[in-house]
């Protein structure tokens, strides 16, 4: 006990030398809790030691980030490096709020837990944040594109987003995290993502840091009446990637989207945990996690759906699909449903298995080999969920990264 | 082109192949009949490389080199073609994508550049209609949601995109309504040339009076036991397979 205390406060203090607190609420409450370990079941299969005994720092260094922006793109751009803000192109609308984000902005820790450690470190010493704000009825135009750049020496950047959608506003948000050389370094980053009666958010999240990197990422979304929201998950790289979205959907006639993509090797792991809160009647909620695993490569899905008691009519589905490429890759997967209304649709499924032999045969005999064989089918499994990111240049540029990552020539 | 030579195979154990000799020459159409279970399929599979075959004993010359030694995909791009029983269905992959990758992996064989987007274009546009495929069957998935008779002509607008010197049929005909064995009966026979050779593998003459083939063998029990003329896939289609069954079994006994 003694010495995880130690450990604890050694890694805390390394995180967050020469920061004043942000959050006297949220420092005192770190005081109390734990890195999760083998026992806290949430974190069953992803293991935080490993990080905890390093020693990090916050860096002002900052990487060179032009050559990160998605091409061709038009975009509202706003680039992070080494977490901390470097550029924010003011949007030109005055109906459209972004800005640095300050502790006295409202809303702010409205929807972050207090009782998870990362998320309650984020609050109490984020050091780069963003606040993005659309006026009621404000269309945006075109997407916010945030870039988030991290060198390999052993850096930490905390970043903290709040983004709030009045009633029928809409917008698109992609982000993309990159390393800008191989090394191990920490991102935790936190958002809280309010989206208000009638409004729709669309959000595609690209994770493509160096292999050594560690990621955790924690999303707070409240949906109103009538709101959509939809994220894609994209995650190309990374060495620990662990993705938490907590959705909370408290207002009728919501839909919900989440979709994700894992294509990993080499030694990754990537976990991805999801709650989704059906407080209110008439909702949709609709999931679907594809991942291919190869090397000893590790993958996780945790999808948990709630359905509370007088949330009738809900329709929730959830999907995990997962094809394994070696024979040391593992994935483990759990789907979790706890329905308290008895008008309800919900279904999930999970598979785990390899390519269609068949398949692959058809392929071969036409003159392709194996290895373009490999690639084609493995862009039509990722298709299923690429094909909800609907921006063209989004989408070009996701997969030349997987181009990229995989050598493959198609 | 093509000289199988007392070929034996096997799958898990259990022999399909009984010693197959067949030779086939560049122009000719050779059909093979025979009733279920005969080894018609594993012949087919086995000359375009299917895994799970084991060949125990003879040869496959193809222009006088040995198949067997080759993957599925050298023996495709050497000019070998399956058009398959079952086609099969492949998510997410787009049929054009696929053919594509099909046709420059064979150029990049022969030591020729991909062919520009333009040209392909256009061949895609010629050999789809040559089977009356539809427009937006090309840009869909492979296989996938395909009418029986829709997936049976993309095999051989495949072959047509493709241009293989031996193409083996299997079982095209089977449950091709009339319209449809025509389409695809036109499509085989336009291709047809002095330079090329297919051999039709099926169950029912019925293709053959649009299929028109130079020899006709009967396979029983893993072995070619009948070789005639277009003649005899008539007088199989008469007397049904229980004749050549009690043929050789006289042939047996005496």
């Amino acid at each position: 006990m003694g010495e995880a205390l130690t450990k604890k406060n050694r890694f805390l203090s390394s995180l967050t030398e020469g920061n004043s607190t942000h959050s006297y609420a949220a420092l005192k409450e770190l005081e109390h809790l734990d890195f999760p370990n083998r026992k806290t079941e949430d974190w069953r299969y992803t293991r935080v030691a490993p990080l905890i005994n390093k020693l990090l720092r916050q860096s002002a260094v900052r990487p060179e980030t032009e050559n990160f922006y998605i091409p061709q793109l038009q975009s509202h751009k706003i680039v992070f490096s080494n977490g901390n803000l470097i550029k924010n192109e003011v949007a030109d609308n005055n109906r459209i709020t972004i800005k640095k984000l300050e502790t006295s902005d409202l809303l702010l820790n409205s929807q972050a837990s207090i009782d998870e450690i990362f998320t309650t470190i984020n609050t109490a010493y984020t050091h780069g944040g963003i606040y993005i704000h659309l006026d009621k009825n404000t269309i945006l135009e075109k997407p916010i594109e945030i870039i988030h750049l991290i060198d390999g020496q052993n850096t930490f950047a905390q970043i903290r987003k709040l983004i709030v959608l009045e009633q029928g506003a809409e917008a698109q948000i992609v982000e993309g995290y990159y390393s800008s050389e191989t090394g191990l370094s920490f991102t935790n980053a936190v958002s809280e993502i309010i989206v208000k009666d009638n409004a729709k958010l669309h959000l595609d999240k690209i994770q493509f840091e160096s292999e050594e990197h560690w990621h955790i990422n924690s999303e707070y979304v409240y949906q109103e009446s009538n709101s959509n929201f939809t994220i894609n998950t994209i995650t190309l790289n990374g060495g620990t990637v662990r993705n938490g979205l907590n959705i909370s959907v408290d207002g009728n006639n919501c839909e919900t989207n989440l979709n994700g993509l894992y294509l990993l090797k080499g030694k990754q792991h990537v976990d991805n945990h999801t709650k989704v809160d059906h407080k209110q009647p008439h909702c949709t909620s609709s999931e679907l996690y594809k991942g291919m695993i190869d090397d000893q490569a590790t993958g996780v899905f945790n999808g948990k759906v709630f359905v509370r008691e007088d949330a009738q009519k809900i329709e929730a589905f959830q999907q995990n699909s997962n094809i394994l490429l070696s024979e040391n890759a593992s994935m483990n997967a759990k789907p979790e449903l706890e329905i308290y209304a008895d008008d309800v649709k919900c279904s999930h499924g999970s598979t785990t298995g390899q390519f269609d032999d068949e398949a692959l045969f058809y392929l071969k005999s036409r003159g392709i080999s194996e290895k373009n064989a490999h690639a084609l089918m493995a862009a039509g499994f990722a298709e299923d969920v690429l094909v909800n990111v609907t921006n063209e240049f989004i989408k070009l540029h996701i997969n030349k990264l997987l181009k990229e990552r995989f050598n493959w020539e198609l | 082109m093509l000289r199988i030579n007392d070929l034996h195979a096997s799958i898990e154990g259990k022999k399909i192949l009984n010693g197959i000799t067949l030779e086939v020459n560049a122009g000719e159409i050779h059909a093979i009949m025979g009733p279920n279970g005969s080894g018609k399929s594993t012949l087919a599979s086995v000359i375009a490389g299917k895994e799970e075959y084991e060949i125990e004993s003879g040869e496959i010359l193809f222009n006088n080199e040995e198949l067997t030694e080759l993957k599925p995909e050298e023996r495709a791009r050497e000019g070998v073609f399956l058009a398959f029983q079952y086609p099969v269905e492949i998510p997410g992959v787009s049929n054009i994508n696929f053919l594509r990758t099909a046709l420059n992996e064979k150029r990049a064989h022969q030591g020729l550049d991909p062919m520009a987007a333009k040209e392909f274009l256009a061949l895609v546009k010629e050999k789809a209609a040559l089977v009356q495929l539809d427009d937006k069957l090309k840009n869909r998935s492979v296989n996938e949601g395909f009418s029986g008779g829709e997936k049976k002509r993309n095999e051989i607008f495949q072959m047509a995109m493709l241009n293989p010197k031996l193409a083996v049929l299997d079982e095209t005909d089977s449950g091709l309504d009339i319209d449809a064995l025509r389409i695809v009966a036109h499509g085989v026979n336009t291709l047809k040339s002095a330079e090329n050779a297919t051999i039709v593998v099926t169950h029912y003459q019925r293709l053959l009076d649009y299929i028109v083939p130079d020899f006709v063998h009967v396979l029983y029990n893993g072995k070619i036991v009948k070789t005639g003329s277009k003649e005899l896939a008539l007088e199989l289609e008469e007397k049904g397979y229980d004749w050549i069954k009690q043929e050789l079994g006289e042939e047996i006994q005496a």
